[in-house]
């Protein structure tokens, strides 16, 4: 059974609101000794995710919390939004398909970066991002 | 919004990124950047980002295009520093940072950037002496008639 302890919600509405996630995803992941690759893959999954929800949904929250199973540790984040919403999420997911300047790598990169990646969106309804990093 | 300075040292400009990048910061670097270049005629562009805990698409993106635009500005571009959990994140992201040279330190980076300034030296000589050779000098076809 997974628990869940310490549920702590940040908006997202400025750059520096994307680095304050950062700093809270990385504290928390310190805490459950997350090895330092880890620690570097969830922040870097995290910040690719925070500015998602600020550049494609306008703005929106980052929830991070700590998890427990089988004597294991994680880090869950959710990124939600109330913007446009993602008409092809197959599409969205491919690396370097961008819907903008970027390089395509931030959602497809986030996902390679976690160990659980969960996505639910609706045009006109918004977009919400789970990811899950466990310790070994 | 935080600016990250740049140190001009010699003929090259040294940046040493100490606070965490939001995407503005990164902006204003690029474009700090590209001014001092042609303000101070520099060679060469050291990045430290040992300091740096995550570089993600954004950022990496950054690198990329401060070296493609120094090079457009006639300088070179090395970053210097990279964690080795950054490496293998960023690799495993899928952006692999090619164009972009590296280095493991600020004096190795340095090193880099005084043997490519050379070599445009003596590059630029050769090119220099190759104008001052007369054509057809003594024993050509012409010369013995």
């Amino acid at each position: 059974m997974t628990t869940s302890t310490g549920v702590e919600e940040l908006p997202i509405r400025t750059g520096d609101d994307v680095v304050r996630v950062r700093q809270l995803v990385r504290a928390r992941a310190q805490e459950v000794r997350l090895s330092l690759v880890d620690q570097t893959k969830l922040v870097t999954a995290a910040s690719e995710l925070a500015r998602n929800t600020l550049v494609h949904g306008g703005s929106g929250t980052a929830t991070v919390e700590t998890l427990s199973r089988d004597g294991r540790s994680g880090i869950r984040a959710v990124f939600a939004d109330e913007g446009p919403g993602i008409p092809d999420v197959d599409q969205a997911l491919t690396p370097g398909w961008t819907s903008g300047s970027g390089l395509g790598l931030g959602l497809s990169g986030a996902r390679k970066l976690v160990d659980e990646f969960a996505i639910d969106t609706a045009v006109g309804r918004g977009t919400t991002v789970t990811v899950v990093k466990w310790t070994r | 919004m935080e600016r990250v300075p740049v140190l001009s040292l010699g003929d090259a400009l040294l940046v040493s990124i100490q606070i965490d990048l939001q995407d503005n910061t990164v902006l204003a670097l690029q474009e700090d950047l590209a001014e001092r270049i042609v303000s101070t005629g520099a060679r060469g562009v050291l990045i430290d980002i040992s300091a740096v805990d995550i570089v993600d698409s954004f950022i990496g993106r950054m690198f990329a295009s401060i070296a493609a635009l120094s090079r457009l500005l006639d300088a070179e571009t090395v970053v210097v520093g990279m964690r080795p959990a950054v490496a293998i994140t960023l690799v495993e992201l899928g952006l692999s940072l090619a164009g972009v040279r590296t280095a493991l330190d600020v004096e190795r980076g340095m090193k880099i950037l005084r043997a490519l300034s050379d070599r445009r030296e003596v590059r630029q000589a050769d090119e220099a002496d190759a104008d001052l050779v007369p054509v057809a000098e003594g024993g050509g076809p012409a010369a013995g008639a």
